[in-house]
This record gives C-alpha cells, structure tokens and sequence, in this order.
C-alpha cells in the first residue's frame, strides 16, 4: 500500500468508528482527538481494525504513534508497503 | 366511585404513581399507536431470519434508534441498550418533567431483563470463527456490552442519570419486577423518580430460537400474524419479540406537586417462586401469587376488572395458568381475562411492562382488548370472562391485574388502579 491507500484505509475506518463525524476536512497534522470525538476506546477500535482487515499488529508502547493522521500513515508505511490493497 | 385499596389508605408520600410511559413494541412505537393496533387486531409479527437457525417468525420493533442516540452511540451499545434509550427518553417526554431541571442524582433506573450478553457474545464468536477463533480479534467493548447493568447503564450515561441504575434479572417475569424494584427504591426515598420496566433484544440471539425449538416450544404458522395464539387448540409454541416499556413512576406527593397527569397506581404487587422445576409453571404457586398481591391491595377478586394473562401459546403453559386463574377468579363475573402476546410474540424481558401498557388506557377508553387469534377455544383454557378476538367495551375500569412468569419458576404480579 502507498501512503495514499494507507490514508484511504484509516479514513475508512475512522467513518466506520465515528460514522457521525465529518471526515473531509481532516487536518492531517493535527491531532485527531483535536477534531474529532474519539476516546481511548476508539482507539483500541483503531489497533483492532487494523489487525483484522490486515493483520498489523500494533503494540501497546506504540499506540501513541496514532495521534495525528500523518504521524499514522508514517507509522504504518513500513508495516503495511507490502500489502496489496484489495 | 373506586372501591379503595389498601394503597388509598397510605400517605401520598407512599402512593407510588405511574406519570409517564415510553415503549416500543412490535406493533407500535408510542403509547397511542400500540393502543390502536391492539383494538384494531393488528400484528406485530413478522417473518423473520437468523444466523444460523435460519427462516423464523419474531415481534420486530421499527423505532426510530437516531432520535436519541447517535449513530457511533449505536455502534458502540447494543440493541437492548437501544431499546431502553429510546423508551426512558420517550417515558420522561410523557411525563412532562422537566427534565432540564430535574436532579438526575435523584434519578433511579431499574430494568428488567429476561437475559443479557447473549446476542453481543454470538456476535464476537461469529467474529473471532472468520479469524480461525484468534481471540486477539474479540472486541473490547464485549465486557461494557455484556455486563449485566448494560441496558440500564446505556440509559444513565445518554441521560446524565447519576443516581442508582440496575437491571432486574427475573426471566420473562422481569417487567414487572422492574416496575415492583421501582416503587420499593421510591418507598425507600432512594429516589424521586424512577424509570422502571423492561427491556428485551432477545430476537437478536440465535441461541433463544434454537433452544425454544429444541423444547418443542417455538410457534410455527404459515401466516405470521397468526403464529401467536394463547389459548387457541392449534397453538405450537412462543413467537420471539423484541421491545421495550419502561414507566417514569414517583411518589404521590411528588406528582401532585408538579401537577403531573397520572395514569394509574400501583396498588399492590407480588413475587414468589415455584420452586418445582426449571421451566414448568406451577399453577399452585401462580395462585398463591395472583392471591398474595390481592391480600397487600386489599381488593377481592371480583374488584379486578382486567386480568392481563402471562399465557404464551404453549401447549401445557397457557393452561397451567389458567388453571391458576380459574381457581382465584372462577367465580368473578366481572371479570375479563385478554392477552397480548398473541399481538406482538413474547418480549421476554419487555412482556410484563408492554402488556400493562397495552391494558392501562383501558382505564380512560373503557375497551378491553382481545386475544387473537383464537379460532377454536381450548376447553382447559376456557375461562368465563376471556376476551377473545374482538375489543369488549365496559362500564368502568377501576383495577388492572397483571401476570408475569418466567422460568426457574418466578412469578409476578401487580395491580394498577385508576386515579
């Protein structure tokens, strides 16, 4: 997956998590807790989903990579270069 | 002029009164609607398929869940949750409490539920088999969905409700534990208001339809709507449904101070336990229930001019309770006897609260509401007094009687009088 499909998936997550809020004008370098209604819980949504759909598994200690969305798809570029999306 | 009960006879601070009702049903989503599909015949059950049990019949509520929840608050919930978010909030609108102002500390919600956990645990295991059951895929909300107090819990946390909130788990008895759990938390001044009934998202578990056919318990029909019929001879069996009705209750003194409208009081109830087997009633014990909630009324028998029967469409329970009931109110010619199940299926936890609903505008409009679907009466069933098929109008209606029994033998009864 490029950056960009790696951006399309956690979008497509998030609408699932969060399907009331507004996705489109996402600031990619702010935080999403910053703009979006997400508790620990979603988060976990997250890690969960990402380990479902392409078995990414994301360590405790490294949550915290997932604050923005640029801080993400950085995160997850080398974990998920590999995967054909589908 | 209402022959009193004992409860006319208590100070206003330990009358408790019913002043607003919310619910959900498969036939209605407000008070009046399922009022007007009970006098007019109409069905709430439809065809209906599940997860690996297949083609079936259920009671299927279509409330509108987005009026008080947000879409990620439904993701997250679960339908029983749902189910009572929709019917506090609906009950507290009824009321006419103002709600801005009211101190939520002083809240209580109590409801009853036939069963919790099992639709969000099928769910994850159906999850977790498509990962060849890797457990690490099994969903961190399972424990805040399945914990016992969930229904009750969703409700607090939609409402800001920071006073007492439980469930009340008394299988199909467990609406009108719900309303009982109520009344004695308002006695006790634990509360000023409270929200009590109950709940049920059983249609939404494979695992209830299954194990109801496996007893030779499930209602089959080619016509859906005519699958549920209590005392009927060709009755095979329970129709699933879901649904909800929670009542906003308080004190006497409480409504009358805020000019609340009331629409009954609760002038006597009752609990007790077969304790003879896991899912045969004990008409002996229903009785001994039926009587006991009369004697703490003080009212006689033939002071009951509704009785709203438990009856489920099984062959040996509907006659087991009639059995019950023949041998307190035999002798009453008052004394009409319906039921609702054969409307809307067995809501489980929801059935006690729903069907006094369905009978309390009786004390307004005067009609009792059938049973349907009886086309050809069962002799053992064949009580004097039993409305069946079409609404019977009365003179007065004073006092409601409704039963409520549930498996590992719990019964339960209360009385609503008018006011």
């Amino acid at each position: 997956m490029t950056p960009a499909e790696i951006r399309d998936e956690i979008i497509d997550i998030l609408d699932d998590i969060s399907p009331d809020e507004d996705l489109e004008n996402l600031d990619d370098d702010k935080a999403f807790r910053e703009q979006l209604e997400l508790d620990s819980m979603d988060f976990l949504d997250i890690v969960m989903e990402l380990r479902k759909r392409h078995r990414v598994q994301i360590p405790e200690e490294e949550y915290g990579n997932l604050a923005s969305m640029s801080s993400t798809v950085a995160y997850l570029e080398p974990k998920m270069k590999d995967i054909v999306k589908s | 002029m209402i022959a009193p009960s004992r409860a006319s006879k208590l100070p206003d601070s330990q009358r408790i009164v019913i002043t607003g009702i919310g619910l959900t049903a498969p036939n209605g989503n407000d008070w009046a609607s399922f009022r007007e599909a009970l006098l007019n015949g109409r069905s709430g059950v439809q065809p209906y398929e599940i997860r690996y049990f297949g083609k079936t019949l259920a009671g299927i509520c279509d409330f509108e869940a987005t009026r008080y929840q947000s879409k990620k608050d439904l993701r997250r919930g679960t339908r029983a949750g749902s189910v009572g978010v929709y019917t506090a909030n609906e009950a507290v609108k009824h009321s006419g409490l103002d709600w801005a102002n009211v101190d939520r500390s002083r809240v209580g919600i109590y409801v009853g539920v036939t069963e919790h956990g099992n639709v969000e645990t099928e769910n994850e295991i159906y999850v977790i088999k498509g990962f060849d059951y890797d457990t690490s895929c099994w969903s961190h909300h399972h424990n805040p969905r399945t914990v016992a107090n969930n229904p009750a819990g969703e409700i607090a946390l939609n409402m800001g409700i920071t006073g007492p909130h439980y469930t009340i788990g008394a299988a199909c008895a467990a609406g009108n534990a719900g309303l009982i759990q109520g009344a004695q938390m308002l006695r006790l001044d634990e509360c000023d208001v409270a929200i009590a009934g109950g709940t049920s998202e059983s249609i939404h578990t494979f695992g209830i339809f299954a194990s109801f056919n496996s007893q030779n318990a499930l209602a089959t029909h080619d016509d859906p709507t005519k699958a549920s019929r209590p005392f009927d001879t060709q009755r095979n069996g329970i129709v699933v449904a879901e649904g909800g009705c929670l009542y906003v209750l308080e004190r006497l003194s409480h409504a009358k101070a805020r000019g609340a409208e009331i629409y009954g009081e609760l002038v006597g109830y009752a609990i007790n336990t077969d304790a003879t087997d896991f899912v045969l009633p004990n008409p002996e014990r229903q009785a001994e229930c039926v009587r006991l909630a009369l004697k703490r009324a003080e009212l006689e028998p033939d002071q009951i001019d509704i009785v709203s029967t438990h009856a489920t469409g099984t062959n040996s329970g509907d006659s087991q309770e009639c059995t019950a009931l023949r041998d307190v109110f035999g002798h009453c010619s008052n004394t009409r006897i319906n039921n609702t199940k054969s409307f809307i299926g067995h809501a489980m936890g929801a059935a006690g609260s729903l069907e006094l609903a369905g009978n309390l505008a009786s004390f307004r409009d005067r009609v009792v509401h059938p049973t349907i679907n009886v086309d050809e009466l069962d002799p053992d069933c064949a009580l004097p007094g039993l409305v069946l098929n079409e609404p019977q109008s009365v003179a007065s209606v004073d006092y409601i009687l409704n039963n409520s029994f549930g498996m590992l033998g719990i019964n339960s009864v209360v009385i609503i009088g008018r006011l």
